[in-house]
């Protein structure tokens, strides 16, 4: 019959067709033909694709370039993803510079992508040190952080006001929650941030958890349980509300600007939105009454290896001439690396003394040596965040779980 | 292959002149060249993609391995260590849950929806035409509305469940119902595509059998029953097929809506593929080419199932 034959056609067809749609995980190199030895040409590649030639980024470049009697070429990968880049260009030729978010740097490292400190002679005495171990392994030193971000906890003093709380009040978790409930009680909301399934999540929790004591090599400690219980039991008693577990940092932020929550833990990069808006900052309260280390975000500049060592030289002048001062960090709004560009970025803008407090406080995800094993702990440790909130398992059973998963992996 | 329409016996070949046989020579090659380009490309862009894939799997390759080219051949150890996954069960039945229940659904409400259709009325067209524009959003931008409409907290499906006094319902942050959350979305997306083909297939049943039926004095129910969906069987099993395989893959929906959770509860095969490969911090390559390459034996499977099904019902008729 003439139906069934075409009908057994489309099916033969599609039959094929899904091969191809399911093996999407191919990957190739094409090494590129540019052999740019003793050119002056150099070539940096960033994360940054939304600045554009005439960003204050781009410019800072080209004035390092024009300094240097250099040019540089930018290549603002379009997918936001180096790490991925500079993979799948590790065959054909890397960039002379190549910016990487900091956790991602050991995993590089890891590849034998970056040269270190000591192959390429660059001198990092000037970097705050709590923000340079982010790409440091083993006692090695593979780039410099362009600056640094980090969390702390925002609030609305119009809010806290009508509901009668005073932030001076708020220096632990339980003063916190004390807050929240009477935020609440007021009829406004309490507290917003971003639990989501994703690396975003791990990095919003760490403040709690490191500010409880909690150690990432430890993920089932009572102190690690004790943060995730109040996370939890935020969200259980109505102070959080349930999209936490979808928000992406953005989407919180989008949250707490409808003007109806007290609290929000989000990151520097939108203080001069929260400037505008009149919401206010404080470090994240750890549970000894001090404030909590707040992980710390952005790029590092590396220098992948040539092979043409005598490159390093110059690499070397461009990064020393993004990272020296402030012009770098204030193109991407940043907290300077070094004293320095901090001293002229507060001379600048004197409310930036929390954010410099609070990255001087932070931690990279990286550090204490977990290098390449911090993104196994981390898909755990979101994962048991995500159990725990959606009322899964209780923030035991969810942490447990998480270090025996996460210690088999590490072997 | 071409088939060669001139083979002959060698004896007879042997007979052969060299004009004869040049000439077949050049038949040949025109042969092979007007082949060459399908060949080439479904080499290209099917074969070797596939053969990657299979040659991942069983590979330890990690990041490293971009660099010195080195990937040590493991077997089957990939596919061991997704099978001991404490994900891989729940993931299969996340797997089977979200592909049979979109399927069932999706099939027997374009089925009825095609069925209402067929007789015109005023504005048929038109409501027909709207049934459609699922197919024409963006699965991104559907998926994200799903998303917002589905919100606990300020979602516009709680607040109506709300006017009914339905407590709140933590569609997408429950590990109990995540699942349903996403089905719904993808239910959604997929009528439209049911209805079209389901709706092509009504229109190739001659009306001579339904007159014929209407004198007989079958009901309405009868003639569904009895007559439509019988005949609708081929199309039926390319739509149920075509949808299977579709579903099976299906990534967007899943990971805009919920990312595969919270926690596992909505991982199904695709996400749990991905996430090995791309979504963690450490990239575990081979293991996510395994579970994308079981993937495709279930599509596989069901393929043939297809098949036979059709032989069978070819052979009856």
């Amino acid at each position: 019959m003439d139906k069934n034959r075409t009908a057994r056609i489309v099916g033969a067809t599609v039959l094929s067709g899904v091969f191809v749609a399911a093996a999407l995980t191919g990957c190739s190199s094409t090494p590129s033909d540019n052999d740019s030895s003793g050119s002056t040409e150099y070539t940096l590649w960033d994360p940054y694709p939304d600045r554009d030639a005439s960003s204050d980024w781009a410019k800072a470049i080209d004035a390092c370039a024009a300094d240097i009697g250099i040019t540089i070429k930018r290549n603002a990968g379009n997918t936001g993803d180096t790490v991925k880049d500079l993979t799948t260009a590790a065959a054909g030729k890397l960039p002379d510079i190549a910016m990487v978010d900091n956790p991602k740097v050991s995993t590089l490292a890891d590849a034998g992508l970056l040269t270190t400190t000591d192959d390429n002679g660059l001198d990092v005495s000037d970097i705050q040190e709590n923000i340079l171990t982010a790409g440091q392994i083993d006692g090695k030193t593979y780039g410099v952080p362009v600056g640094a971000n980090t969390l702390g906890l925002y609030y609305n003093p119009a809010v806290l006001e009508a509901a009668g709380v005073d932030i001076a009040s708020v220096t632990d978790g339980a003063s916190l929650t004390a807050a929240l409930e009477k935020v609440v009680a007021s009829g406004k909301k309490g507290i917003t941030f971003s639990a989501v399934g994703t690396e975003e999540g791990s990095f919003q929790f760490l403040p709690w958890f490191w500010g409880a004591g909690a150690d990432l090599t430890a993920l089932d400690s009572s102190e690690a349980v004790s943060a995730l219980t109040l996370w939890t039991d935020w969200v259980k008693n109505g102070l959080a509300p349930q999209s936490v577990l979808q928000n992406t940092q953005g989407t919180s932020w989008d949250e707490f600007k409808t003007g109806e929550f007290g609290f929000a833990e989000n990151g520097s990069w939108f203080k001069s939105d929260a400037d505008a808006a009149g919401y206010k900052s404080i470090q994240i309260p750890g549970e000894n009454g001090k404030p909590a280390p707040a992980p710390t975000g952005g790029e590092f500049i590396t220098i992948p290896i040539q092979k043409d060592t005598a490159r390093y030289a110059t690499s070397v002048k461009i990064v020393k001439c993004l990272t020296e001062g402030n012009t770098g960090a204030d193109s991407l709004g940043y907290v300077a690396p070094t004293a320095a560009g901090q001293e002229a970025q507060l001379a600048a803008d004197p409310t930036l003394e929390g954010w410099v407090t609070a990255v001087g406080d932070a931690k990279p995800r990286t550090a204490d040596n977990l290098g390449v094993k911090y993104g196994t702990i981390s898909e755990q440790l979101y994962t048991a965040v995500q159990n725990a909130l959606s009322g899964g398992s209780s923030p035991a059973d969810a942490l447990a779980a998480a270090q025996k998963a996460a210690s088999e992996k590490l072997g | 292959m071409a088939p060669t329409p001139g083979a002959t016996r060698p004896a007879e070949r042997r007979a052969e002149r060299p004009a004869q046989r040049s000439q077949r020579l050049r038949h040949q090659l025109v042969a092979w060249g007007f082949i060459a380009p399908v060949a080439i490309y479904m080499i290209v862009f099917y074969a070797y993609p596939l053969f990657r894939n299979l040659d991942l799997s069983f590979r330890d390759y990690t990041l490293a391995s971009f660099i010195t080219g080195e990937a040590p051949f493991v077997g089957i150890a990939n596919y061991v260590e997704v099978l001991r996954s404490p994900t891989f069960w729940p993931a299969l039945g996340s797997t089977a849950v979200f592909t049979l229940g979109s399927i069932a659904v999706q099939f027997a409400l374009g089925l009825a929806l095609a069925v209402f259709f067929y007789r015109r009325f005023p504005l048929s067209t038109t409501l027909r035409a709207l049934f459609l524009v699922p197919w024409l959003l963006p699965l991104l931008v559907s998926a994200s509305i799903w998303a917002w409409m589905l919100n606990s907290d300020s979602g516009v499906v709680n607040a109506a469940l709300a006017v009914f006094g339905i407590s709140q319902v933590n569609w997408l942050t429950s590990p109990q119902t995540s699942m349903i959350g996403v089905l719904i979305a993808n239910i959604w997306i997929g009528i439209p595509f049911n209805l079209v083909i389901m709706y092509a297939g009504l229109q190739n049943i001659p009306d001579e059998v339904y007159e014929a039926s209407s004198l007989d004095g079958a009901n309405a129910w009868q003639t569904f029953w009895r007559i439509t969906f019988p005949m609708l069987r081929p199309v039926s099993a390319i739509t149920l097929l075509l949808g299977l395989i579709y579903t099976l893959k299906v990534f967007d929906i899943i990971w805009i809506m919920t990312r595969g959770g919270p926690g596992d509860s909505s991982t199904t095969f695709a996400i749990w593929s991905y996430r090995l490969g791309f979504g963690g911090g450490s990239p575990d390559l081979s293991p996510a080419a395994a579970v994308g390459n079981l993937l495709i034996v279930i599509a596989f499977v069901f393929g043939i199932i297809y098949i036979r099904t059709q032989r069978r019902t070819e052979d009856e008729l």
